[in-house]
């Protein structure tokens, strides 16, 4: 089955800068693919050429069975856009943008009105829809965006950073709207900085950096990749670590990691929750008190970190990703808020809390 | 494989229009949203009129009685109807301002990339712009007529000259909102397309005939003046209006304005609108 999306070795230079370092990717048929990458890494620059607004420099791409370079007004009549900022004239209001975009696509004028309707109804601004965008929410803003992109029922979507900006409640909305068209059949490319986001709702990632598909693979892969699953236990009391220790030794496959002032030990083993199981059995008979122990998985934060950290440029990425990672992780880990043990406990918050 | 092929079916676009007749379409639509725009920000339409409206007034009270037409005598309020084809034609330049700022504005807000992603003509984003504006360029013509008339210019020559001035007017108008498309296309913002859109409009309306008479320039600048297409529609609005006061100068373009005038607008709109086209094309925003 040919891909829904395939893109060959696009190369895109502006001046001096490489912003598409020979990028591929190909998205079958009713899959989501999502685009992780600091900014700057080339995923804004590959939606623009997949959908037409950008000529690459080299390189090959097909949407829909249509040749992106030679028949780009084909190709978008079977796309739909939704970029970052949310392309909508303020000045109209929802309805009669809606209409204007079908119009636009060449429907009747009688079709774009009931296109316009239907849309409006599904993405709850019926109400609104006499309104100016320019008095709706961010959140609004957004849905109508959204649904400017699905006006023909486009079979490849393309959502560049869906959610960026939106607060967590929008956010959910619209992932929900998204689910809902990715069931019906749809094929997406989504560009995200929320890796929360990209677990979520894609089946395969790419991550992107400087122009180039770095790794890619489904959420699972990626984490296995950069480290398998490990052992966290947070003893009672400070003088049962030691005990911990030697009891965990017997089934880590390397050295147990020891947090001292928060009585935590991390190792790495294998065989998942059997494996777990048979260590609380253990630290049990042995009378360790313990107040927390857990299986845990890398989570794309760390696979993130692991692959484009080590790049000096991105350090500021880094940390807004951290940050981020904070964020959430701070609902999850209340406990280790108030600890500082540096950048490794951040990573740890992170990790808890964005685990599924 | 087949859920896709049931949502290719539901997008089944029903593509009836192809090549002029799309155009045309799509150059509607867009029009019609700029139109209602317009209907909604009626400040712009407002502060498009003051200008002008405030030109006639200082002009024809302030310094009206200072400058003399040669051929004739100060009383004869002669300078408002020598200045008003000038007046009209600066007003119908400007408009090349709104055209820049308006298409700038849909670079930033992503509008250009969302309709460059759409199965639509590719000059109907531009068309639409510019016959949008035309629209407001008429109707502000339309209000400084009135506003003339009220204080002292009169059409000498009867309605039909008349109205081929205006045609005459429309088309410099619509010539240079092609511009204003191209500059709006080039700049990075809003605010940058407002002033790259105004400022060279400033030596092109003044080193003409439309203020003072080209004979009172140093000599190398009235061959430049002469052969300015603006100083063509300000020519030949006067001739049709009957305003024209004493001799014709006998500079070739001033004694076939009226051709030239139309020349050079159709040179300009045919030029721009392809550079114009051509950068939107490519447009990275």
């Amino acid at each position: 089955m040919a891909p829904a999306i395939q893109a060959e070795n696009l190369v895109k230079t502006f001046g001096d800068v490489r912003a598409l370092d020979g990028v591929s990717l190909d998205v079958p048929e009713g899959t989501v693919l999502g685009l992780l990458g600091p900014n700057g890494a080339g995923k804004t620059t590959t939606v623009r050429v997949l959908t037409t607004l950008l000529r690459p420099d080299s390189g090959r791409a097909v949407v829909a069975g249509v040749d992106v370079l030679k028949h780009p007004n084909q190709v978008r009549s079977l796309i739909g856009l939704s970029g970052q900022y949310a392309a909508v004239d303020e000045y109209l209001t929802g309805f009669e943008n809606l209409q204007m975009v079908g119009e636009l696509y060449q429907m009747t004028a009688r079709a774009a009105k009931a296109r316009a309707l239907e849309l409006l109804e599904w993405f709850n601004l019926t109400e609104a829809k006499d309104r100016t965008a320019k008095t709706y929410s961010g959140g609004m803003r957004r849905r109508l965006d959204l649904a400017a992109a699905l006006v023909v029922r486009p079979p490849v979507m393309f959502l560049d950073e869906p959610t960026t900006g939106l607060d967590p409640r929008n956010r959910l909305a619209l992932w929900e709207v998204i689910e809902t068209l990715v069931e019906q059949g749809t094929t997406l490319l989504l560009t995200t900085q929320y890796l929360e986001e990209a677990d979520r709702l894609a089946h395969d990632i790419a991550v992107v950096d400087h122009g180039r598909v770095i790794a890619r693979g489904t959420a699972d892969q990626l984490k296995a990749q950069i480290g398998g699953e490990r052992i966290e236990v947070v003893v009672h009391r400070a003088d049962l670590v030691a005990d911990a220790v030697a009891t965990l030794s017997g089934y880590a496959l390397g050295e147990p990691a020891v947090e001292r002032n928060t009585r935590r030990i991390t190792v790495p083993v294998s065989g998942g929750a059997r494996v777990l199981a048979d260590v609380i059995r253990d630290l049990d008979a042995r009378s360790i008190e313990i107040d927390d122990i857990g299986l845990r998985r890398p989570t794309l934060d760390d696979v993130f970190l692991t692959l484009t950290g080590h790049v000096a440029e991105a350090a500021d990425e880094e940390n807004g990703t951290d940050a981020t990672g904070r964020g959430r992780g701070g609902r999850g880990t209340g406990g280790t808020a108030g600890d500082e043990s540096g950048p490794d406990q951040d990573k740890q918050a992170v990790a808890a809390g964005t685990e599924l | 494989m087949s859920t896709a092929t049931e949502h290719a079916i539901g997008a089944a676009i029903p593509r009836q229009r192809r090549g002029l007749s799309a155009t045309l379409h799509d150059s509607w639509v867009v029009a019609k949203r700029n139109l209602r725009r317009m209907s909604r920000i009626p400040e712009i339409v407002v502060f498009g009129l003051m200008q002008p409206v405030m030109f006639v007034l200082l002009f024809s009270y302030v310094m009206g009685g200072a400058i003399q037409i040669p051929g004739t005598h100060a009383s004869s309020n002669s300078y408002i109807q020598f200045l008003m084809a000038g007046i009209f034609a600066q007003t119908v330049t400007f408009a090349t301002a709104g055209a820049s700022a308006g298409i700038a504005e849909d670079m930033t807000k992503g509008l250009v990339d969302r309709f460059r992603s759409l199965p639509m003509a590719r000059s109907a984003v531009l068309v639409g712009r510019t016959l949008a504006d035309l629209c407001q360029t008429a109707f502000t013509v339309i209000v400084l007529a009135l506003v003339a008339l009220a204080v002292g210019w009169r059409i000498h020559d009867g309605v039909l000259r008349a109205l081929g001035a205006f045609v005459l007017l429309l088309l410099l108008g619509y010539a240079f909102s092609w511009i204003g498309a191209l500059i709006g296309l080039s700049v990075r913002s809003p605010e940058a397309a407002t002033s790259a859109g105004l400022i060279w409009l400033f030596p092109l309306t003044f080193v003409s005939n439309a203020f003072v008479p080209v004979g009172s320039m140093p000599g190398w600048l009235q061959g430049i003046a002469y052969w300015n297409p603006f100083s063509a529609t300000v020519q030949a609005c006067r001739d049709l209006f009957g305003n024209q006061v004493g001799p014709v100068d006998s500079a070739w373009p001033m004694q076939h304005a009226a051709l030239v005038s139309m020349l050079w607008s159709v040179l300009i709109t045919a030029v721009f609108s392809w550079l114009s086209v051509r950068k939107y094309r490519s447009a990275v925003g």
